[in-house]
């Protein structure tokens, strides 16, 4: 029995025994400078987008005009899934059905109701969202694999409904007759035209989804993500972070989805089919999950890979498959973590 | 005496075949220590468990400043004041100790997604804010200098202290605490102890789940001492000391005895 008392106190190790917190000691925040990633990463946007905007001067043809809205589109589509899946490690393997769903509300507002694209694509983002409220609210109580499961069924569903919906879909045939987004009498039907409303629109996700990054929410989602029991520790309620982030990235797939069919002036099931899904997962590791700029990345080689492939449709789906596992064998982080793992700043890190 | 601020009535919890806690009773006085002790498997980090909202209890009740909690989710239990540090660390590794200590603060802040989507001044004034508090308590744990370390690169000793600063940054009524020391060299408990006494003297309610001795009886004003889930003794460390029952559950054990 050794229950002895303390033989001497301990010697005073803390600074300031009535600060603990509150107002911050009067050293602290000034002499600590704060890192305003931030700032950095807004200001490396800006650039990069406006760097975009030479597309439509530099590029030979109006079909390289093509594949930059493809290409802008895309980055929202794998932007919000990272968001979901890198930041908040919930996957989904529906993110194409989300993407499609918007693409059809948006196009039968428009072929069957004269509803304009306008108003369409807000509408299909905010019922985007609702239908994953409706999926989330059971999927994500239980803990585990259920939203991927879930995700992958609705998926699934909504694929039979744009094929057999034939009075509202169109069916197998795609759906036809689809307006492009028109400011006053100008449509925006060209490549050209259409660019610099798509550069805007995927600017605009990509600035609202560093804006919530850097804020409460997006620091509670990706606690939750890292540690779910520890988040709920310090009062974070995890189910709704978690619908709200799957809320808010399926009506991101929405929007993306409204832009795509108004662009296009068609759709059709294929394009949103598990597949997509699956592969919309894979650009998202490949570029880097859980990074900012990984998305960027993956949505490049989504949209470039099959361009260069053309006639092999086959070797597409094994191609994307063999890239994933050399660069997450090589480069776990990612493409975006390249340059990091090149210059070896994380080999002195400690496994965790 | 006041009226208790956490206050545990028959409380149990059974295991399939196990009774880790059985028909506890006890309560804490505001602004008190309490520790609880036992041999390893006497149903401390159960009993916390039950406290903080992790494991639910079989039967009985428990109350914190008047408001049954027990069937409680976590968060809502955090969001009434009762922040907790685990026995086997739950810190968010892959965020920067700043961030840990931000993602602390959560329950002050009031800006939702429309606000932060916008980021306007009530953004900017509540991150400079979750700032300023976070730098407060990581400057007093003297981890200021690893503010934008990842947390998953700290030495053991530092993910204590940050899970700590963690809890504190809630601003809570009640802080539980298990293990805090545990496998920390002397010195850094030490730190720890010292910490414990500074936040009890500001006013500070503490629960303590403590093995290392020394620190138990400088530290708490009362132990409750529980083996095979039920309660043995308690009282002030000279009573538990003393006591017949407290000295035969320890004597089985060399380890901490
Ligand atoms: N989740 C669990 N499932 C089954 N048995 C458990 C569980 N958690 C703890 N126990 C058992 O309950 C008893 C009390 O454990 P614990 O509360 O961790 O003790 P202490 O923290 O006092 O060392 C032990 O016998 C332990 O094995
Ligand atoms: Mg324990």
């Amino acid at each position: 029995m050794t229950m002895a008392p303390a033989k001497a106190a301990p010697p005073p190790v803390s600074t300031s025994p009535s600060q603990i917190v509150g107002a911050p000691s009067a050293t602290s925040p000034a002499s600590h400078p704060v890192r305003r990633r931030g700032v950095s990463d807004r200001m490396r946007l800006l650039l990069l987008w406006l760097l975009m905007l030479l597309v439509p001067y530099v590029a030979p043809n109006s079909y390289v005009i093509s594949l930059g809205n493809l290409f802008l589109i895309n980055v929202i589509l794998i932007a919000s899934l990272n968001l979901l899946m890198g930041y908040g490690g919930q996957i989904s393997l529906g993110h194409a059905g989300f993407f499609g769903f918007g693409a059809y509300v948006s196009g039968i507002l428009d072929v069957k109701l004269g509803i304009m694209p306008w108003i369409g694509l807000p509408t299909a983002a905010v019922l985007t969202g609702l239908s994953a409220l409706i999926i989330g609210i059971p999927a994500l109580r239980l803990r585990g694999h259920y939203l991927s499961m879930a995700t992958l069924g609705w998926n699934a569903i909504l694929l039979v409904m744009f094929n057999r919906l034939i009075d509202l879909t169109g069916g197998p045939n795609g759906l036809l007759g689809v307006h492009p987004f028109s400011i006053g009498s100008l449509a925006l039907d060209t490549d050209i035209r259409q660019f610099p409303l798509v550069w805007l629109v995927s600017l605009l996700v990509m600035i609202a989804i560093l804006h919530l990054l850097q804020s409460r929410v997006g620091r509670a989602l990706r606690a939750v993500a890292t540690n779910e029991i520890g988040a709920d520790a310090v009062g974070i309620d995890s189910f709704r972070t978690k619908l709200l982030f799957f809320v808010l990235t399926a009506g991101m797939a929405g929007i993306a989805g409204s832009l795509y069919v108004h662009v296009n002036q068609y759709a059709s099931p294929e394009t949103f089919g598990v597949n997509g899904s699956i592969l919309l997962v894979v650009m998202v590791a490949l570029g880097g999950s859980g990074t900012y700029w990984g998305p960027v990345i993956g949505a490049l080689i989504y949209t470039a890979v099959p361009q260069l492939l053309l006639d092999y449709e086959d070797a597409e789906l094994m191609l994307f498959g063999l890239g994933m596992l050399i660069v997450l064998i090589a480069v776990p982080s990612g493409l975006a973590g390249l340059p990091a793992t090149l210059i070896g700043r994380r080999f002195g890190r400690r496994p965790s | 005496m006041s009226e208790a601020l956490l206050k545990v009535d028959s409380l149990n919890c059974q295991f399939s075949g196990l009774r880790a806690v059985a028909d506890l009773s006890f309560s804490v006085q505001p602004g008190a220590i309490k520790a609880v002790i036992g041999p390893n498997g006497a149903g401390k980090s159960t009993l916390f468990n039950m406290i903080a909202g992790v494991t639910a209890p079989t039967s009985g009740a428990i109350h914190f400043a008047g408001v049954r909690i027990d069937t409680l989710p976590t968060f809502r239990r955090a969001e009434l004041g009762i922040a907790r540090t685990f026995q086997n660390l739950q810190i968010f590794r892959e965020m920067t100790v700043l961030e840990n200590v931000m993602v602390g603060c959560h329950l002050h802040g009031k800006v939702g997604v429309v606000k932060a989507l916008l980021r306007g001044r009530a953004l900017r004034d509540e991150e400079s804010a979750f700032r300023d508090t976070a730098f407060a308590l990581l400057d007093r744990f003297n981890l200021a200098a690893k503010a934008d370390v990842v947390a998953g690169d700290l030495s053991f000793g530092q993910m204590k202290v940050l899970e700590l600063a963690r809890a504190l940054a809630s601003r809570p009524r009640l802080l539980l605490l298990d293990e805090p020391a545990a496998g920390l060299p002397q010195a850094e408990a030490e730190h720890i102890s010292q910490i414990i006494a500074d936040l009890n003297r500001d006013g500070m309610t503490v629960l303590l789940v403590e093995h290392n001795m020394r620190m138990v009886m400088s530290l708490s004003h009362d132990i409750l001492v529980l083996n095979n889930g039920q309660w043995i003794a308690e009282g002030t460390a000279d009573h538990v000391r003393r006591h017949p029952d407290v000295l035969s559950a320890y004597l089985g054990e060399t380890e901490h005895a």
